[in-house]
């Protein structure tokens, strides 16, 4: 039986997910909520609706078109829908002619998905890139993920998965032994900001970092910088202690807060929680990156 | 760069483009004077030499590198026997908003008194416009396609390295032997030979005149000069004034100025297309450099000082104003310049040498509108040099432009060029590939492929003026299946095409008669040998070429009939034509059901790709190979240079949702915003065309700057290049600019007058195009990282 998957993006050329030019595979669901999420899309394993009012022409189609009856044409070229019956079927966004109405969220082969995933071979090869597998969380879905990763290293691909390590310490190691890289993200060091924060412990994350270290995979670290909350001199020095007492030193990067990304919350009809954080300045970044380097770990921005 | 460099930097920036009369003068009262005494060719060769005698001369404070084609700094030359400006056409000039030409009224008295009495009916353009036919006329007016000759001459060719080696007493030596071999007995062409061979060497006379003037005049400004340095620097001008070009050249700053001389000569002799090409300069120069550097006659810094007061004198030659409608088509001063670098040797080595990575450092610290500069980017050449260019292009000039040479060679033998020849080519202009030294690579006019598609839908009427331009092809709202749409679209394009190549055949014909280009003859193999003028044939190589523009709006116009018509039945062909008629009135939902359900080239999405594809089999079927008058073949190029804006003006409401007059898409680049998947699926829908039957393709892309910070930025840049050109891929540049930033220099365009962005194959200041064309800039997908 073909194996398959919920994914939400495909997005080539993708220049920040490890090595070389990237195809990065965004899989849904996510175990975590973290407060700063980029990509809250990416949280339910469901498909979602996204929409994007200020493209809508009014032409009622959708309405027509809803087997759920879950959308109401209003006066004036508005829509309105009612949460509880959308099943996000996507009849809607099939006859959306503006793309006011999109979904987020798309089951697919895994055996298909690396044709798609192939079509960059080229540049794969001219820059040492690949594909990342990223999220929401990717082992959340961890046959599906296994399934990928051995496709591609059937196709001679460079691979990287993106996790926050919120997993079995066995799939950890079944997909770390798979994937040529591990982009492991270490947000919080204190177990209660940590839970505050994402809605999850942080225990089995640290643990499952120091296993992989120490089996030797190659792994980069990666910590968001989030005004007020990653960014404290707390969590940094935490941080870069904890890496400092790991077998090897992973090298850590810095990724700093895009806000940008919050206006997505509202096309989902979802609450932003973190509220008016500006974006550090590179600067800034620049700085927490000499603090962990003085604390004698490879960091970059 | 150094005071001297920044204060010619500055005065060429800020010399605002006049028009000088004084070439039409001399040559007006040259033609009234001495009519029908001798020969067309002996006449033009005669002509020249008498301005160059006569002309002004100008040698600016603290130039290295002297001689101008006007008076001063871009003061534009004219051109009366080709087009003769009329007074209210130079008034326009001298007061339109966009590239002005200022122009005072003694320039109109002049012109009014002396020149229109003489060359009104006589000048190129009403001759031809005489002859063409009424069908071709009506096809031109409509905008199917333009026409390249109709005032300026045939030019579109670059220079090799021979002169280095060879200065203008070798040609006269070449010329007078080709001149004893003539066969009066048994060649009937042996007199017109002569009168060529004899021009020449006349057209030879008149350069070295001009060099000669300028050691004198150096002379006496050396004598005047009361700075003992200056003083100095004026007489080691006119030492080299009185070496080169008569003799060739001994040392790098002699080797420059040869080249200057060889390049004001062909622009002065006649206003050819894309000014001209200097070729591999880091390859013709090295020589020179080397021995210099070697012996200690010159260091790195003062050989790079000579390069940039070198540079500047090309910025000093705005393109010549043309007249009428033409002068929308391509608003700009550029005139097309373009300097070659790395590439391959003729014996398949690796061409770049540390003059390569000089020239890159004059071109970041010039980077004025021109000249321009391209990589030829072979396989062979190292990536430090891709990276050090991609450096400069970071900074968001919009050039240097990247080629891929390897391609380009194969180009070239594909069209029957020796393999060494080829090697020594590359591109020039915006991306037309041609043999250097040894090839007239015409380019002959644009062609409307999404207008050739309306007249398919249109069963052979133009709809905007009603008028019946194509062949009868049958009733569009019967039409059942894509094929039938394509059957009647080839049938349009074959008769669009039939229509243009006939034009061609008769300018060129007017051309290789009335008006030779005897200077540049002398330059270019095998027109000595052949006794043949560049314009009539004499050439190694030659070649026309179509440039066939807008194959991203045609694709998805097919791909959407082909979606919504054929494969959904949600639409009837009836239901599209009507709205297309009405420009989508009251139907906007149906034009964005178009627009965005429709699969669309640039998305590497195989469907549409194999639309494009097909479409581009159908151009190359009905262009290339077709016998030209020059004993060479005509082939397709896929360049728009400003065109796509015109195209778009004349053009109705497409199936692909565009609007009546909106631009089509430029280049091979897909329709403005289109493209979703990023930079590297736009490459890979166009790298499925087949570009190595062409002669020329052009992709622009457009990045934010953010995309392409730090080294990885480098790196990956560089390997979107080298992954393109592994798929075969001409030609790629990259804009590096923000939209916000093109909106707040339109916002205060005072404040972004050096603003440089690529337009199409050439960038311009931003400030200097037309409101449409910079919409259009700043409506192209930006590619950024995820």
């Amino acid at each position: 039986m073909a194996m398959t998957g919920t994914i939400f993006d495909v997005r080539r050329f993708s220049l920040h997910d490890g090595p070389g030019i990237r195809t990065t595979v965004f899989l849904k669901g996510c175990p975590l909520v973290c407060v700063w999420c980029h990509n809250p899309e990416s949280q339910p394993a469901r498909p979602l609706l996204l929409r994007r009012p200020e493209l809508c022409v009014g032409c009622g189609r959708c309405a027509a078109q809803c087997p759920q009856g879950a959308l109401q044409a209003g006066a004036g070229g508005s829509f309105t829908r009612e949460e509880a019956r959308c099943t996000a079927c996507g009849a809607c966004v099939g006859v959306c002619p503006s793309e006011a109405l999109t979904r987020v969220g798309r089951e697919v082969e895994a055996a298909a998905l690396v044709e798609e995933v192939v079509r960059d071979r080229a540049f794969f090869d001219e820059s040492g890139g690949g594909v990342t597998f990223s999220g929401g969380e990717p082992l959340g879905q961890p046959e599906f993920l296994l399934e990928l990763l051995a496709r591609c290293r059937h196709e001679g691909l460079h691979t990287a998965v993106d996790t926050s390590g919120y997993a079995r310490p066995s799939t950890m190691r079944q997909v770390a032994a798979l994937a040529d890289l591990v982009l492991y993200d270490l947000k919080l060091l204190d177990p209660e900001a940590h839970r505050r924060y994402t809605g999850v412990p942080n225990e089995a994350i640290l643990e499952n970092l120091r296993a992989l270290v120490a089996d030797g995979r190659p792994v980069e670290i990666r910590l968001p910088v989030i005004p007020g909350i990653t960014d404290t001199d707390e969590n940094v020095s935490a941080a870069a202690a904890f890496v400092a007492s790991l077998p090897e030193r992973p090298r850590v990067r810095l990724l700093g807060h895009h806000r940008a990304a919050m206006s997505k919350y509202a096309r989902l009809g979802m609450a932003q929680r973190l509220g008016e954080v500006a974006d550090p300045s590179p600067a800034r970044l620049e700085a927490l990156a000499a603090r962990l380097r003085a604390a004698g770990v490879e960091a970059f921005v | 760069m150094n005071e001297r460099v920044a204060r010619l930097r500055q005065a060429s920036f800020e010399a605002e483009p006049s028009i000088s009369t004084e070439r039409a003068v001399w040559i007006t009262r040259f033609y009234r004077e001495n009519i029908g005494k001798w020969s067309v060719p002996v006449m033009r060769a005669k002509a020249f030499e008498y301005l160059y005698e006569n002309q002004a001369l100008y040698l600016g404070e603290g130039e290295l590198i002297v001689g101008e084609r006007g008076p001063r700094p871009k003061a534009v030359s004219t051109y009366p026997e080709l087009t003769c400006h009329s007074e209210e056409n130079l008034r326009i000039l001298g007061s339109r908003k966009m590239t002005r030409y200022r122009t005072t009224e003694e320039d109109v008295r002049v012109y009014r008194e002396e020149v229109i009495p003489f060359w009104r009916g006589r000048t190129m353009r009403e001759r031809l416009f005489a002859g063409l036919s009424d069908a071709w006329k009506a096809a031109y007016e409509a905008g199917l396609f333009t026409e390249f000759m109709e005032q300026r001459a045939p030019g579109h060719t670059t220079f090799d390295g021979k002169f280095y080696q060879k200065g203008l007493l070798g040609f006269k030596d070449d010329i007078a032997t080709a001149l004893a071999a003539l066969d009066f007995l048994h060649d009937p062409e042996a007199a017109s030979k002569r009168e060529e061979l004899s021009a020449m060497a006349i057209a030879c006379d008149a350069v070295m005149a001009f060099a000669r003037r300028h050691a004198e005049l150096a002379e006496r400004l050396a004598a005047a000069e009361a700075d003992p340095q200056r003083s100095a620097e004026l007489r080691q001008i006119a030492a080299t004034c009185r070496r080169v070009p008569a003799e060739p050249p001994r040392d790098f700053r002699e080797a420059l100025q040869m080249y200057w001389f060889m390049h004001l000569g062909t622009i002065t002799e006649l206003n050819g297309w894309d000014a001209m090409n200097p070729g591999h300069l880091d390859r013709y120069f090295y020589p020179f450099y080397r021995r210099d550097l070697d012996s200690g006659a010159l260091t790195r810094e003062q050989a790079k000082e000579l390069l940039e007061c070198f540079w500047i004198k090309f910025n000093n030659h705005p393109a010549p104003p043309k007249v009428g409608v033409t002068a929308e088509e391509s608003g700009t001063y550029n005139d097309f310049t373009n300097i070659n670098l790395g590439g391959l040797l003729s014996d398949g080595g690796d061409g770049v040498n540390e003059l390569s990575y000089l020239m890159l450092e004059v071109i970041d610290e010039i980077h004025l509108l021109q000249p321009q500069a391209n990589l030829q980017l072979s396989r062979k050449n190292p990536d430090r040099f891709l990276k050090a260019a991609c450096e400069v292009i970071r900074k968001g000039y919009g050039y240097p432009s990247v080629f891929n040479a390897d391609g380009v060679v194969e180009q070239m033998v594909r069209c029957g060029k020796r393999l060494e020849d080829a090697r020594e080519g590359g591109t020039s202009g915006c991306v037309e590939t041609g043999a250097f030294g040894k090839e007239a690579y015409v380019l002959t006019g644009y062609l409307n492929t999404p207008k050739i598609l309306e007249l398919a839908l249109n069963d052979g009427r133009d709809p905007r003026t009603g008028r019946q331009l194509g062949p009868r092809t049958g009733d569009p709202r019967g039409f059942g299946s894509l094929d039938e749409v394509f059957a009647a679209f080839e049938r349009q394009l074959r008769h669009v095409v039939d229509l243009k190549v006939a034009g061609n055949l008769f300018i060129e014909k007017m051309y290789a008669t009335e008006m030779p280009a005897v200077f540049l003859s002398v330059l270019i193999d095998d027109c000595i040998k052949n006794g043949k003028d560049y314009n009539a044939g004499g050439a190694r190589y030659n070649t026309s070429y179509i440039q066939c523009v807008g194959i991203g709006t045609i694709t998805d116009s097919l791909s959407a009939l082909r979606t919504h018509v054929f494969e959904l039945g949600a639409l009837t062909m009836g239901q599209v034509l009507d709205a297309l008629r009405a420009d989508f009135a009251g139907s906007e939902p149906l034009r964005l059901a178009l627009w965005n359900k429709t699969p669309r080239y640039g998305n590497d999405d195989d469907a549409a790709d194999g639309l494009m594809k097909r479409v581009f089999d159908a151009l190359f079927a009905a262009i290339d190979g077709r016998p030209n008058l020059r004993g060479g073949r005509y082939h397709v190029d896929m360049l728009p240079t400003t065109c796509h804006i015109y195209f778009g003006a004349v053009l109705g409401a497409t199936p692909d949702g565009r609007k009546a007059g909106a631009p089509v898409s430029e280049g091979i680049s897909p329709v403005q915003g289109a493209d979703r998947q990023g930079p590297t699926a736009v490459v890979k829908s166009a790298a499925k065309m087949d570009q190595l039957r062409t002669g020329g393709t052009l992709l622009n892309m457009k990045f934010l700057p953010g995309t392409l910070r730090g080294q990885e930025g480098i790196d990956k840049m560089a390997s979107l290049v080298r992954g393109y050109f592994r798929l075969d891929g001409h030609h790629i540049q990259f804009n590096v600019v923000d939209a916000a930033t093109l909106r707040e220099a339109q916002r205060r365009p005072q404040e972004y007058r050096d603003l440089i962005v690529r337009v199409a194959g050439y960038s311009d200041y931003f400030c200097d195009l037309g409101r449409e064309l910079q919409e259009e800039i700043i409506s192209r997908t930006a590619q950024s990282d995820f």
